[in-house]
């Protein structure tokens, strides 16, 4: 068994006429959480949305457990329990925010089929969601859906979370939350891959580091000797952690 | 010279270039080199939906809009005719007023619905475009008074036209010159003239920037073109040219109804030739409406052929029956869709120049 | 910018609460009783406006029976299907044949026989049209996802096609389809006479109504379409594989489309080829006004033009298919997305 759950090799990515990703090298170790950080357009939001295949890749090799999921359809990646929290939350506005955890949980067919405990736990990271069950999730406030969109990705246990910029827009004390969140998660034996563009968040719950520029890994390694080195993070991402 | 006169957009590739000078001069020459009554029907009705379909490429193939109301304003062109002639009697100057009367209820009907179009999705528009032209139908045979209403209007033609004037008895290469010749002739010219001018519209700078706004629409804009101006210009333009085709008809036809210019049928006929010969090319539409109508007109005969040797199949004889014509156009249609979507003209086009585009 | 921020929030209710029913947007709703209202006093006479209404009603169920399909299919996989109404034509000719094999059910003036023969009809008329959509899914719509003008173009060729096919199976002209015995008629409730097959089609499509309303509401399969309307990718990143889903909406509006043309059918009396380009245009105009993918707002559409349609023919009838334009158009000047818009495309 691999000590990498996911592995990127020499992911190169297409748009249209655009070469966005440049041979990515991207390896997220188990249970652990890895940043991805970089400056805007460095190809960050590219990259999760190339290995949950709703971008293809046109070059490389991308493992999930040591088995390549780089021609897999994009339903087949996210049933081999690889859960996605987009940058736009991908909230449905029109649904309830039971129904929109409904939706996460496959394996219920009804609300009353959901794991009861876990939405207990869910309930105590993320108090917004129980508050505003019955409610249409497009009236929540930003903060409330993120939290939402979250407590989706976990509603059922996932082997690896991906969520883009989970505290984007967010007010710091929202984003206080969400970090408590994404640390009780990594407790729990969830292997995260995150970007984030806050690097107080990133500081606090990093194990792992991998930062972009130009649609390529330009450094990766422990958090610890990013966090320790002002004048690297200085010349990575112009601005001390 | 030639280049001139194609405004620069030459058919770019040898068989497509012969074709359409066959077509030309098989058109040219139709009244002598294929006698009989049907035969000149059908090459006056290429001539005719040369005119229109090419208008409608105009519109969806450089525009790309996609609108259903396209046979409203060939409808328009031939009750302007007929109405004009009805009322005013069969005089150049009836001809003149009906036309002019025609183009102007078009131009303004084309600015309303091409500045609708602006405000709602195009996914709407085609529907509402739908609906519009529907309605327009049953206008025309309700207003009887005007419109002669179902049965449509019969009327003459001036002299010159008219299958009664002949000016010699003696007939010049086995074929009577009578007005009919006259009037087909002016027919061709006018197509000649029409296709011409439609080819240095799209060809101008006006053409280009239309292209582009069917490519990307809001890339035009921030470059600095107002689509709203080009896009009801185009609309406008490609329904004057609708409403002359329509003219062209009833001149022909001396007769107009409802049925003749307004029907769901035109305008799906448009849509196959449009698509068969190639949008986006004007050529497309000479060559598809030359295949469409011959295949329309004869086809029927080698399907009667056809289903008489598969009689003692029934169910085979029936789907082969002269009457279910459309139904192999409409299969030639969705394959065509599908494997030529660049119709005719591209294929050709793509022939000379493997691998180039 | 968002209509639903006009209404304030109605208090939390239970689960039990279907389709959204704590934030209704009420305007739309109110339009189909003002407009049977305001009508009241142009018609003059209540027992003829008793009859328009319930006959506009009547067609306004078959009509978005029919319609219904037609924007799912579209609000969920961004299709447009103008070849819809070869389902309905198709549903129709074989109400035909299985009616008219069933003479002594459809003769007898028991409602109870009728129904016998009735509702077989429909059944098998759903069946088949719903099988004709799968193939029609198949090799005429899914080659073509994504592009909008080749799916216009091909739908209609597909129902050019249709069209023709059916010519060479029942013959290309007019065939009669008239109600069974029992069903013909009216009741009569004072001066205004009911037909009593208007009544059935209301209930019908009532009925059709409420099991689409609770399918979307309360089951997971309804969830997914409503979610797959709004952000197809998102679901798909759930882990469904939503092109699966399309295919069973697009048979299930196939289906329903078959069902509307049994009743138009009977509504008519008659069938001909051509009657699916026809209803075509009705169709669209009852989904523009809805708005692209509400259910909801096909059924207040289909209301609308059911009684604009009666109703204009009672009091101009020249303007029958003009009346049913200047309601689109006064609809989409109101909101530009139809009443319920559901998808942001």
């Amino acid at each position: 068994m691999s000590a990498h759950l996911l592995e990127l090799q020499g992911v190169h990515t297409h748009i249209g006429a655009y070469h966005i990703l440049h041979g990515v090298d991207l390896a997220v170790p188990r249970g652990q959480l890895t940043m991805l950080l970089g400056r805007n357009g460095a190809g960050k939001s590219t990259t999760l949305r190339t290995i949950m295949g709703l971008w293809r890749a046109s070059q490389g090799s991308i493992r999930f457990d040591g088995r390549d999921i780089a021609r897999l359809d994009t339903p087949r990646i996210a049933q081999l329990n690889i859960a996605y929290v987009p940058e736009a939350m991908g909230i449905f506005a029109d649904l309830t925010v039971k129904e929109n955890l409904l939706l996460a949980a496959r394996g219920a067919r009804s609300a009353a089929q959901m794991d009861a405990a876990r939405l207990e736990w869910i309930f105590g990271l993320f108090p917004a969601v129980e508050k505003f069950w019955n409610h249409p999730a497009g009236k929540l406030s930003g903060g409330q859906k993120q939290m939402v969109a979250v407590a989706r990705a976990i509603v059922e246990p996932r082997d690896l979370l991906i969520v883009d910029e989970p505290s984007k827009g967010l007010a710091p004390a929202i984003v206080h939350n969400m970090i408590e969140a994404f640390a009780q998660l990594k407790r729990s034996g969830t292997t995260i891959l995150l970007v984030e563009q806050n690097l107080r968040f990133a500081q606090r719950l990093g194990d792992t580091v991998a930062v972009m520029d130009d649609g390529r890994v330009v450094h990766a390694g422990p958090m610890q000797a990013l966090a320790e080195d002002a004048a690297l993070q200085r010349s990575l991402l112009g601005l001390s952690l | 010279m030639m280049n001139r006169l194609l405004s620069g957009d030459a058919p770019r590739s040898r068989l497509l270039a012969a074709l359409l000078v066959a077509i030309v001069l098989g058109l040219a020459c139709a009244p002598f080199v294929f006698p009989g009554v049907k035969a000149l029907n059908v090459a006056a009705k290429v001539l005719v939906f040369v005119v229109l379909v090419a208008s409608f490429d105009l519109l969806l193939g450089y525009t790309g809009i996609v609108s259903f109301a396209h046979t409203m304003f060939f409808g328009i062109g031939a009750y302007g005719i007929a109405v004009a002639t009805t009322r005013m009697g069969p005089t150049w100057g009836a001809l003149a007023a009906g036309t002019a009367g025609a183009l102007l209820l078009s131009l303004l009907l084309s600015l309303a619905v091409g500045l609708f179009s602006l405000r709602v999705r195009a996914i709407f528009f085609a529907m509402i475009t739908l609906a519009v032209a529907a309605a327009f139908q049953t206008l025309a045979s309700q207003l009887s008074d005007i419109t002669g209403g179902e049965d449509g209007l019969t009327f003459k033609v001036p002299e010159v036209l008219s299958p009664s004037f002949e000016p010699f008895d003696d007939p010049f290469l086995g074929v009577t010159l009578d007005g009919r010749l006259v009037c087909y002739y002016l027919l061709f010219v006018a197509a000649v003239v029409l296709v011409l001018a439609l080819l240095r519209i799209v060809n101008s700078p006006f053409g280009r920037v239309l292209q582009a706004i069917r490519e990307n629409e809001f890339r035009a804009e921030a470059i600095g073109y107002r689509v709203v101006v080009y896009r009801t210009t185009s609309s406008v333009l490609s329904a004057l040219f609708a409403t002359l085709a329509g003219a062209m008809l009833a001149l022909w036809l001396r007769y107009n109804g409802p049925e003749t210019s307004l029907s769901f049928e035109i305008m799906m006929d448009c849509l196959l030739i449009v698509v068969i010969g190639g949008m986006g090319t004007i050529y497309g539409a000479v060559i598809g409406s030359v295949l469409f109508l011959v295949a329309q007109s004869y086809l029927q005969d080698v399907l009667r052929l056809a289903s008489e040797a598969a009689s003692p199949v029934p169910w085979l004889a029936a789907l082969l029956s002269p009457d279910r014509w459309l139904l192999w156009l409409g299969l030639l249609f969705v394959l065509s869709v599908y494997y030529f979507p660049t119709g005719v003209v591209g294929r050709l086009r793509s022939l000379r120049a493997p691998g180039a585009r | 910018m968002n209509y639903k921020q006009k209404v304030p929030p109605a208090p939390a209710q239970s689960a039990q609460a279907a389709m959204n029913l704590r934030e209704i947007d009420w305007p739309p709703l109110a339009l189909v009783p003002v407009l049977a209202l305001a009508a009241l006093p142009l018609v003059g006479s209540g027992s003829t406006w008793l009859t328009l209404t319930v006959a506009g009603l009547a067609m306004g169920m078959i009509v978005f029976i029919i319609a219904s399909g037609l924007t799912l299919v579209f609000g969920l996989m961004d299709v447009l299907n103008f070849g819809h109404g070869v389902f309905i034509a198709l549903g129709a000719f074989v109400a035909t044949s299985v009616l008219g094999a069933m003479g002594d059910y459809t003769q007898s003036a028991s409602l109870w026989r009728n129904l016998l023969a009735v509702l077989p009809a429909m059944a098998v008329a759903m069946l088949v049209a719903g099988a004709i959509g799968l193939a029609f899914e198949r090799f005429i719509v899914r080659p073509v996802y994504g592009q909008h003008l080749k799916q216009i173009l091909i739908t209609m060729g597909g129902m050019i096609i249709g069209e023709e096919l059916i010519k060479v199976v029942w013959g290309p002209q007019q065939i009669p389809l008239p109600l069974p015995a029992g069903m013909q008629g009216a009741w009569f409730i004072g001066d205004a006479a009911v037909e009593k097959y208007r009544v059935v089609a209301v209930l019908v499509g009532l009925a059709v109504f409420a099991l689409l309303a609770w399918t979307l509401s309360r089951t997971k399969v309804g969830l997914l379409i409503r979610a797959g309307v709004q952000d197809r990718e998102m679901v798909e990143s759930l882990g469904y594989r939503v092109r699966r889903l399309f295919v069973g909406v697009f048979a299930a509006g196939s289906a329903l489309a078959g069902l509307g043309g049994v009743m138009w059918g009977l509504y008519q009396q008659s069938v001909v080829p051509q009657m699916g380009a026809q209803v075509n245009v009705l169709i669209f105009i009852v989904i523009i006004i809805g708005g692209l993918g509400s259910t909801g707002g096909a059924l207040i559409g289909a209301l609308l033009v059911g009684l604009v349609a009666n109703y204009t023919g009672f009091l101009l009838p020249k303007a029958a298919l003009f009346s049913n334009i200047a309601l689109m158009v006064a609809v989409l000047l109101w909101r530009p997305q139809g009443v319920y818009p559901v998808t942001s495309r």
